[in-house]
């Protein structure tokens, strides 16, 4: 066993056992925090793979952004872990079953004897100073230009539906908010009133005032 | 060398296990959306295998766009379950049922 393999089935028994908790613990807490580990042992795998860019893609924004918000909602969210749990033995049977069946017809696909070392022939192993982030982008930028403007509104849309879903408007004898189209259609007579009157003498006033 | 089927088998182990993540845990919404993360990433992996042992940095572009999309589904699902478990006090699915479907 050379040592990639070893580091590849060292990564990938990780992904494997910690999914495998991930999908079997009681916790949501402890569920994103094993999924943490699946990411980081994927991204490993990844690397293995030569793509190095989204190895460390998928740790950047999957274990540190993602899965960080997960443990937000978790923790925002006051659960009935007991009723959440019902049914898990219930359907463990079924579950294995239909997971065993996905698994063994997926086999017969992407085994050894469609997939193997003798059908692919090995891949191209790149020089030192070949870099997998400049080939991405560099695709990204000419090929697929327009494809990652779609993606960059697609995360626009993403944070305005974000924010509309969960903002909350509270009544407005609890807290004052600022009226923003109010704010720009005031003019200046909404603002300045001029008041006409009599001017009155106070006998004190003059008296300070000549004192001065 | 690893070949290419040990990738594919074990991102369809991935699969199988999140599959089987959907199946049992079908009352938290939370642990369902986590699965799906879980799904996402197998498929992804598929893509990442094929690119190296085709020599072709296409699959590494679907990659970065599906993981564009997840982390925007993500967001939204998160902020879906905020707004239930707000109207409801509750993520259970059996509790959803209003639309009586």
């Amino acid at each position: 066993m050379t040592f990639e393999q070893l580091v590849f089935y060292v990564l990938a028994g990780i992904a494997v056992i910690s999914s495998l908790m991930m999908i079997s613990v009681n916790n949501p807490v402890k569920a994103a925090l094993w999924l943490v580990l699946a990411f980081i042992a994927t991204a490993g795998v990844w690397i293995t793979a030569q793509a190095e860019f989204l190895g460390i893609v998928l740790i950047l924004v999957y274990a540190g952004a993602v899965m960080v918000l997960f443990l937000f909602v978790v923790m925002m969210l006051d659960i009935n872990l007991v009723k959440l749990k019902e049914g898990f033995t219930r359907y463990l049977p079924i579950g294995v079953m239909a997971a065993l069946a996905i698994f063994a017809m997926m086999y017969m696909v992407l085994g050894p004897s469609h997939f193997g070392l003798e059908k692919t022939g090995l891949p191209v192993t790149h020089a030192a100073d070949y870099s997998n982030t400049a080939a991405l982008g560099v695709e990204l930028y000419t090929v697929h230009a327009y494809a990652f403007i779609l993606a960059a509104v697609l995360l626009l849309v993403g944070i305005v539906a974000a924010i509309a879903l969960t903002i909350r408007r509270r009544p407005p004898h609890e807290v004052l908010y600022q009226d923003i189209d109010k704010q720009v259609k005031v003019q200046a007579k909404d603002r300045f009133r001029m008041v006409k009157m009599e001017s009155t003498k106070q006998p004190a006033a003059k008296k300070v005032e000549e004192d001065e | 060398m690893v070949a290419l089927s040990d990738y594919l088998i074990f991102s369809a182990i991935l699969f199988t296990l999140s599959m089987a993540g959907i199946f049992l845990n079908r009352k938290n919404v939370i642990i369902l959306l986590m699965s799906i993360e879980l799904m996402l990433l197998a498929v992804n992996t598929n893509l990442v295998a094929f690119s190296y042992f085709l020599n072709d940095v296409a699959g590494q572009i679907f990659v970065f766009f599906i993981l564009t999309v997840a982390a925007a589904e993500a967001a939204i699902g998160l902020a879906i379950i905020v707004l239930v478990f707000r109207n409801r006090n509750s993520i259970n699915v059996d509790d959803l049922g209003s639309l009586k479907g």
